[in-house]
């Protein structure tokens, strides 16, 4: 038998591989070999750690000492010094991982990136290997299924769910074991689970990185699923551009199934259940249950008008749940260590972690998972780190295209689901971008609007047309051509979209535009009343000026413009004219005297 | 997968495996002295018995891990042994044939054996 007695975690996530994480892979495997280790020291590949900004990031076991940025170069090194010798090669490890002094090494759940956090649905994710079910059955995989099959009934489970005060982390918010309870009430002969991996928000891949990292959960939590609601086929309908995600799911499935753990009369107690993945498109609509649901069964990718229910009358007709991919991450631990232990973490009325994609104006991009009642502060600036360069933080937008945004005002929030509701944003699925004092918040919101227009699906005319009139207003005033009243007609607009639309998508699409309106009202009014953008970030609105008393006149700046429009004599004050500047801000970045300024 | 024992199975059989990934979970910590010296002292057949011992007795949250040199090159091979809780042990002149009374006494019992120990005056 081998004698392992070191294991090195690779990062086999998407943000790793690619930053080539596959070579560094390949490269440890072919060291090993050559100095005959290979029998003593396993490379394992994993799913996100997290740190994807640290890419391609390792671990090695049993010190746990954390490696950033690995280039295959740095493999001998490690290799040598560290798998041979037993020295640990500090200048590769993550700055964050070692103490003041710059000797120890500290404990991975020491370091500012993860000592605040607490994972649950990323519990595995960068622990184990996702294409060996074994490792998940060692990391007690499956020990849920087992319980609920051979001591549960399904209203226990219903029960244990409800108590547990879970609920979906698609988006929504609804208690999914109320979900799970009217489906379990709806009478018929064949019921389905599916799951929604679709994650179309812009910058959000939590959802992503679970099935990357920990595909047996999903696999696990949909199969105690069927048992409670009376199913015994599930679907996982997943974005077609996450490669990655697809093959481990698939070959996790695979493995359920040889292992019997998919498949007919599971822990042999006569419970049935087998499962597939479908492949979204990728348009953002089909994330919508109905739409989804209209998808699997092949037809186009349009919501459907609720009711019915999926509960009632969801797949193919059939009384339906469908869950997000962090919301089935959860189960089987509540399954095995039971609702009170959720409780414990989280608020009142949101129990449990969420997951964030971090991304934006933040030092550490990256995924973190954090209690419910955690302060924006804290994941801003003790996990991630934050903002570059010193600039002051201005906003958090959560919730994507359906979401808004968190002033700064705010950071003290504890962040749950009905907290951000109150504030005039969203829990959403966990995307969270970051900007700083350099974002114009009404550019902000018409990159979210572009989005939904882009992504509307046409079917209802609120949502076809009065985003369309919406986006048109928001161009126009970033193009300086804003007028008295837009932003009232923007006002208008919103509430009768929200109110009116088929679908959720059209429903929140105005929310972007609201929740800046809300916080920085002055700044629309900035743009359409003065011309003028206060972040600096609307060309049309900028100018730049020479200062004549700070100009040495050293014609550096003329030589760099490239519409030739600045002119001056040697050592007198230069002048720009405005009509013909191209507004690239070259001068500005040439000029030694800080005499350019912009505005 | 036809009955929960099944599962258990496959779980003991992995657990040692993976369980020096457990952070939280290990309460004993062996660590060998492997630096050149070390290394020419003959660590390596005593980390290996070391890891082949544990593995044999079926004890979960222990770990074998190594070190660079340690300090005093004419004591090794070196074995630090630290239980949870407790102060580190030093081990000098350690050899594979040592190794599986250490782990009874020490780390099954908890109960260091003293004449193999830095500290020792035979
Ligand atoms: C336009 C639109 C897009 C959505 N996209 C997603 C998505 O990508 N992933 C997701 O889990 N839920 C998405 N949802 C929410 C789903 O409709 C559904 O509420 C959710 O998957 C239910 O799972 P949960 O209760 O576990 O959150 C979207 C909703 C709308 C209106
Ligand atoms: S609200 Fe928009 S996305 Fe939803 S059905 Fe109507 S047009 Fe389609
Ligand atoms: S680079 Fe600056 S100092 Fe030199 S001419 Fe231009 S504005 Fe004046
Ligand atoms: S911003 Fe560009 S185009 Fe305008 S004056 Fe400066 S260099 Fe010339
Ligand atoms: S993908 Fe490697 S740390 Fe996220």
């Amino acid at each position: 038998m081998d004698l392992i007695r070191s294991h090195v975690m690779v990062c086999g996530g998407t943000g790793c591989t690619s930053s080539n994480s596959a070579a560094v892979i390949a490269e440890f495997e072919k060291l090993l070999a050559e100095k005959g280790l290979d029998r003593e020291v396993k490379v394992v590949r994993t799913g996100c750690f997290g740190l994807c900004e640290a890419g391609p990031v390792c671990i090695v076991y049993p010190e746990g000492c954390f490696y950033a940025h690995v280039k295959t170069e740095d493999v001998a090194r490690i290799v040598e010094e560290h798998l041979v010798k037993g020295r640990i090669v500090k200048d590769l490890l993550y700055k964050g991982a070692m103490e003041e002094d710059k000797q120890t090494v500290k404990s991975l759940d020491k370091v500012d990136f993860y000592k605040k956090q607490k994972r649950v649905a990323l519990r595995n994710c960068g622990v184990i290997d996702p294409e060996n079910i074994e490792e998940y059955i060692a990391f007690d995989g499956y020990a849920a299924l087992g319980k609920v099959l051979t001591e549960m009934s399904p209203d226990d489970v219903i029960q244990t769910i409800l108590d547990s005060g879970l609920r979906g982390r698609g988006g929504g918010g609804f208690p999914t074991g109320l979900k799970w309870k009217f489906a379990k009430a709806s009478v018929s002969e064949k019921k389905y689970v599916c799951c929604n991996a679709d994650e179309g928000d812009p910058g959000a891949f939590m959802d992503r990185s679970i099935l990357e990292g920990d595909p047996h959960a999903v696999i696990e939590a949909m199969a105690i699923a069927a048992y409670a609601i009376g199913a015994d086929q599930g679907y996982v309908y997943c974005r077609a551009e996450y490669p990655i995600a697809v093959k481990r799911l698939q070959i996790a499935i695979k493995q359920a199934r040889e292992y019997g753990l998919l498949g007919k009369n599971i822990f042999g107690t006569g419970f049935n259940f087998d499962m597939d993945v479908r492949l979204g498109a990728g348009a953002f609509v089909c994330g919508e249950e109905t739409a989804l649901m209209n998808s699997i069964e092949g037809m186009r990718g349009e919501p459907r008008p609720r009711p019915p229910f999926p509960a009632v009358k969801g797949l193919f007709g059939k009384p339906t749940i469908l869950n997000n991919v962090e919301t089935y991450a959860n189960v089987p631990q509540i399954i095995v260590k039971g609702a009170d232990w959720f409780k414990t973490m989280g608020t009142a009325k949101s129990a449990g972690t969420k997951v964030f994609a971090l991304g934006g104006k933040i030092n550490n991009t990256g995924l973190v998972e954090v209690p419910m009642g955690t302060t924006l502060r804290e994941v801003i600036y003790d996990i991630g780190g934050g903002i570059p360069g010193g600039k002051a933080f201005k906003a958090a937008q959560t919730g994507g295209p359906s979401g808004g945004c968190i002033p700064a005002s705010e950071l003290d929030i504890e962040i749950d689901y009905d907290n951000l509701v109150a504030i005039g944003s969203m829990m959403g699925s966990g995307g969270m971008i970051v900007m700083d004092e350099d974002n114009c918040m009404v550019d902000i919101a018409r990159f979210f609007l572009d989005f939904t227009v882009d992504e509307s699906c046409g079917k209802c005319a609120p949502c076809r047309i009065g985003t369309k009139r919406m986006l048109e207003i928001l161009e126009r005033i970033v193009e300086g051509k804003g007028e008295d009243g837009d932003i009232e007609k923007l006002e208008t607009l919103a509430e009768s979209i929200k109110t009116t639309a088929l679908c959720g998508l059209g429903q929140t699409a105005p929310n972007p535009v609201l929740s800046t309106l809300k916080y920085y009202r002055h700044e629309y009014e900035a743009h359409i009343y003065e011309k003028r953008c206060p972040a600096g970030q609307c060309k049309a609105l900028l100018t730049y000026k020479i200062d004549p008393d700070k100009c040495k006149g050293c014609t550096l700046c003329a030589r760099q413009c490239p519409a030739g429009c600045i002119s001056g004599k040697v050592r007198e004050p230069h002048v720009i004219d405005t009509a013909k500047c191209l507004k690239c801000g070259a001068c500005m970045e040439k000029c030694k005297f800080g005499a350019i300024s912009r505005g | 997968m036809k009955s929960l024992a099944e599962l258990q199975a496959i779980r003991n059989r992995m657990i040692d495996q993976v369980s020096m990934r457990k952070d939280d979970s290990i309460d004993t910590r062996v660590v060998v002295g492997m630096a050149t010296c070390g290394i020419a002292a003959g660590a390596r057949p005593v980390m290996l018995e070391f890891v082949e011992e544990i593995k044999r007795r079926g004890l979960e949250n222990v770990t074998v891990s190594q070190t660079g040199c340690i300090g005093m090159c004419r004591l090794e091979p070196m074995v630090e042994i630290t239980v949870k809780d407790q102060e580190k042990v030093t081990y000098i002149h350690m050899s594979p044939e040592k190794v599986a009374r250490v782990v009874a006494e020490h780390i099954v019992n908890g109960r260091p054996v003293e004449e193999y120990t830095i500290g020792y005056q035979g």
